[in-house]
């Protein structure tokens, strides 16, 4: 099935909100294998001069991921999971993300475009606080691969 | 905790020593578990090999989360990423066996920014290729 090129510049709508939590950045943390006590001890995140433990610089692939994925998994879309790599990957921060933080995800599809037999799929994620703060944007290019 | 790093003495040009980061079958499972990206491809060696790829492959995110690493262990505590961007240049092939794969991060001071701000230039390599192209980091430094 070919993927929908009326979904390109579609806005979907905001994440419920989602709770930035010291449990859950020191999992990911120790999924990536990475002991940094700024990502696990509040004292030691305070001591450098942060409120709360903060996330890894990648950790709002967590947050976008679980928004854009709601989009990608639109059966409109047309989108084939199983032949999807990810092509690059952008994140701009005003600041760190930090414990403590409840945000919401807003994923806007960019840009539909063919690479040779493939295609590429960029989605634009604005990740802010509930009082609109814009903390990340995290910018995902996805390719279909032909098969 | 890594030692800080001040703005003043960053100096442009400057490299910055290659640091391998395993990955095995075990650091691609948790990483779907912590992520939420349960794509087969990431622990399905039937399917990964179903749908035309080499065997199971790493999360892009995985590899990219190393070079993050790279970054703010180089950086220091106090040091903030404002940019980080990569593309995806090839995969981390991942074998089931006791060794797995490894990615080596080097990287490089690209230039000093207003605002305290440095742009490191990455390198990511997994057997001798490049698996990160035009992977670079902005960071905020004391």
């Amino acid at each position: 099935m070919a993927i929908n090129r009326e979904y390109a510049r579609r806005t979907f709508p905001a994440s419920e909100p989602y709770e930035v939590s010291r449990v859950k950045i020191a999992e990911f943390a120790s999924a990536i294998g990475d002991p940094n006590p700024v990502f696990r001890d509040k004292a030691a995140a305070r001591a450098a001069g942060h409120p709360d433990v903060i996330a890894p610089p990648t950790f709002a692939i967590v947050i976008s991921m679980a928004a854009s994925g709601t989009a990608m998994a639109d059966p409109g879309l047309g989108l084939n999971y199983a032949m999807v790599v990810h092509g690059e990957q952008r994140f701009e921060y005003a600041r760190p993300l930090v414990a403590g933080d409840v945000v919401t995800a807003q994923p806007t599809i960019t840009e539909i475009r063919d690479a040779g037999r493939n295609v590429m799929l960029t989605t634009s994620t604005q990740i802010k606080t509930l009082d609109g703060e814009l903390v990340c944007t995290a910018i995902s290019t996805l390719v279909e691969r032909a098969a | 905790m890594s030692e800080q790093v001040s703005y003043d003495s960053v100096e442009t040009g400057t490299e910055l020593p290659l640091v391998s980061y395993p990955v095995t079958r075990l650091s691609l499972v948790k990483y779907c578990g912590a992520s939420g990206d349960f794509n087969v491809i990431h622990w399905n060696e039937r399917i990964a090999k179903s749908v035309g790829l080499p065997d199971v492959i790493a999360h892009g995110m995985f590899t990219m989360a190393e070079a993050g690493r790279f970054v703010t262990d180089w950086a220091g505590p106090r040091a903030v990423v404002t940019e980080f961007g990569v593309r995806f240049s090839a995969m981390v092939v991942v074998p089931d066996d006791d060794q797995g794969a490894s990615v080596e991060v080097s990287g490089q001071i690209e230039e000093k920014l207003d605002g305290n701000r440095v742009a490191i230039g990455l390198t990511a390599r997994s057997g001798g290729t490049k698996v990160l192209t035009r992977a670079r980091a902005v960071v905020r430094l004391p």
